[in-house]
């Protein structure tokens, strides 16, 4: 189990995360942490802090308390979301959020890795052959190089997800964030979205927040269960459905909803 | 191509045909009079101030109603450098405009005086409406304010520029505005040859705009318009500052707004605040509605083509323009919601669609060409 190993080798690190709206605690004093290349998935039912906790993580939401630490030694709290991204935290929304009047080839080639984003810099920011190559790999993963040079707003749901995966797999981003990616998808783009993701974590950490049980149990490793904010248990996806505790919060009261 | 070719020609119809053709004999039946090049010139100087808001609007998504302020920031640049060009030569035969005669200013008050200087008028007309872009751009956009709601602010800054320009207590005119001009650069308005050197400024100043739109749109940053546009969130977290690209484009925008109100006023003779409130912004807009946004053909299009109609309404059925102009409006926002060029590159992308794949058969394997799909909308 993840929880005994030692914190300066995790990727990402978070301590004693508290967020207040108003009053409401979307994390109380969460505690969690991810070591390198490690396929992660949060559960929790609704409203535990699961979208919250990836918005503390990417920037989005600036924690009340806490400290959020990635790699070894960067502290995320107090940075904008642009500048986390370019540290290599990369985010895939839950609806899919591409960009639909490019094709799919500069949807790729804008997301990816560069030393500058800024206005001038990105003036001169044409793509080296190296990316180009490095593109045409990406769209073999993802499975769209056939549809490369297509307009992205024209891609079915299933595909526009892959583009999204793809777009966060170029910015060479060493932690991905991905949202319930397989809501809304058949079954087939299920077990492609899934097979995706195995091949994207060979390389980088992968932290996937998700519903479908069948889903996360044909991904995970490693569950972690929230419960109101707080880290309720995580472990072995098998041991933590056998879990009281989340029998109780969870699976037991909320099992039909979940799904 | 077909898209450069038809630039490169109406550039050469617009820079070389029309004033030669002016400069024909009256008696002679392809002459075009000095009335209606000076009218061109009025409404390419609307299209270089269209090219702008296409920028930021067509491309960015960004909704300004506030381009007013910015085309008469860089009128009033040139109207100051003009009025004070009258020198003597004005009514009350004092070395100050006559409106401060007859508001009692005793002397030229020091923000006038740099703008005996013709270099630093061309500067002025440059720089105050970026610089004041700038300021507004950073505020609101650093603040993430969007959408609608930067749209509404933007009619504020028309409005309170607006009242502000109106006080006399200004010194730029008030209600009146600048007016009575004799001479720009040293050359008498009243002759023909300036307005016509006028006109060719004009022309080739829309050229240059045009390239330089044509530039930024082409170039990687103008994908991240197109972006901006589709899912600034999706752009934020592709580590990019939306906030940088947007003040960026509204800067440019608003250079060119200033250009276009600097070329406007020798032309057309008289600026006053009521170019510059919430009324001609809107205006602006529907131009660049009408001809199509996020192309660059589009609002060139759209500001001649309305204001030329307006010009031929407004002579022969003063009454009717107005119910004109706002069914226009209705017309493209609920049926032509891409314009009149947007419509037509649409249409034809579509009555060439089997072209370019029978091509790629033909071609068999092999990357697919990035140019094949250059115009993606």
């Amino acid at each position: 189990m993840t929880v005994d190993a030692s914190p300066q080798g995790s990727i990402i690190y978070l301590e004693d995360v508290t967020v207040d709206y108003d009053g409401f605690k979307a994390l109380r004093e969460l505690n969690f942490f991810m070591d390198h290349r490690e396929l992660r998935v949060v559960i929790g039912p609704n409203g535990a802090g699961k979208t919250t906790l990836l918005d503390v993580i990417s920037g989005k939401v600036r924690p009340t308390a806490g400290r959020v630490i990635f790699g070894k030694d960067v502290e995320l709290v107090g940075r904008r979301e642009n500048e986390i991204a370019s540290l290599g935290i990369g985010r895939k929304f839950q609806t899919p959020s591409i960009f639909g009047n490019l094709t799919v080839r500069e949807n790729l080639e804008l997301s990816r890795f560069r030393h500058s984003k800024g206005v001038f810099a990105t003036f001169r920011a044409e793509p080296t052959a190296e990316e180009r190559r490095r593109i045409a790999d990406v769209l073999d993963t993802i499975g769209l190089a056939d549809k490369a040079s297509a307009r992205a707003g024209g891609l079915s749901h299933g595909e526009k997800q892959w583009l999204e995966i793809g777009m966060v797999i170029v910015q060479r981003s060493e932690l991905l964030l991905v949202d319930e990616p397989v809501a809304g998808m058949t079954d087939e783009e299920t077990e492609k979205t899934a097979r995706l993701l195995h091949s994207v974590a060979e390389e980088r950490a992968v932290l996937v927040i998700e519903h479908d049980m069948e889903f996360v149990r044909s991904i995970a490793r490693t569950v972690t269960v929230l419960h109101e904010g707080s880290v309720l248990c995580e472990g072995p996806v098998d041991e933590v459905q056998k879990d009281e505790r989340v029998m109780e919060v969870y699976l037991g009261r909320s099992r039909a909803e979940a799904h | 191509m077909r898209e450069r070719a038809l630039s490169v020609g109406a550039a050469l119809v617009l820079v070389v045909v029309l004033p030669v053709l002016n400069a024909l004999p009256a008696e002679s039946p392809l002459h075009v009079s000095d009335f209606t090049l000076n009218l061109f010139g009025k409404f390419l100087a609307y299209a270089i101030l269209a090219l702008g808001i296409d920028l930021i609007w067509g491309y960015a998504g960004v909704l300004s109603l506030g381009h007013g302020v910015f085309f008469g920031l860089g009128a009033y640049a040139m109207g100051m450098h003009l009025m004070l060009e009258i020198g003597t030569q004005s009514v009350y035969r004092n070395v100050l405009p006559d409106f401060m005669v007859w508001n009692r200013v005793t002397e030229l008050p020091l923000f006038w005086r740099p703008f005996y200087s013709g270099p630093f008028t061309v500067l002025a007309v440059l720089v105050v409406p970026a610089v004041v872009a700038f300021v507004f751009g950073y505020l609101t956009f650093r603040s993430r304010i969007r959408g609608v709601y930067f749209s509404i602010i933007t009619q504020a800054l028309a409005l309170s520029a607006w009242l502000m320009f109106n006080r006399n207590s200004l010194n730029l005119g008030g209600t009146n505005g600048l007016s009575g001009f004799k001479t720009a650069f040293g050359f008498p308005l009243n002759d023909p040859a300036t307005q016509r050197g006028l006109y060719v400024v004009t022309a080739l100043a829309l050229c240059a705009a045009y390239l330089v739109c044509r530039y930024v749109t082409r170039s990687p940053v103008g994908k991240v318009l197109v972006a901006i546009r589709d899912g600034e969130t999706r752009v934020l977290f592709s580590g990019y500052s939306p906030a940088a690209f947007k003040l960026f484009v509204l800067v440019v925008s608003a250079v060119l707004a200033g250009v276009a109100g600097a070329l406007y006023v020798p032309q057309v003779g008289i600026i006053t605040p009521a170019k510059m409130g919430v009324l001609p912004s809107i205006e602006m807009i529907v131009w660049v509605a009408v001809g199509g946004r996020g192309t660059l053909l589009g609002p060139v299009v759209g500001a001649v083509g309305v204001n030329w109609l307006q010009s031929i309404l407004t002579t022969t059925y003063p009454d009717l323009w107005l119910l004109v102009f706002g069914g226009m409006f209705v017309a493209v926002v609920l049926f032509v919601p891409d314009g009149v060029v947007g419509t037509a590159q649409k249409m034809w992308s579509r009555a060439g669609l089997r072209r370019p794949r029978r091509e790629a058969a033909a071609a068999g394997s092999g990357e697919p060409a990035r140019e094949a799909v250059e115009s993606p909308r």
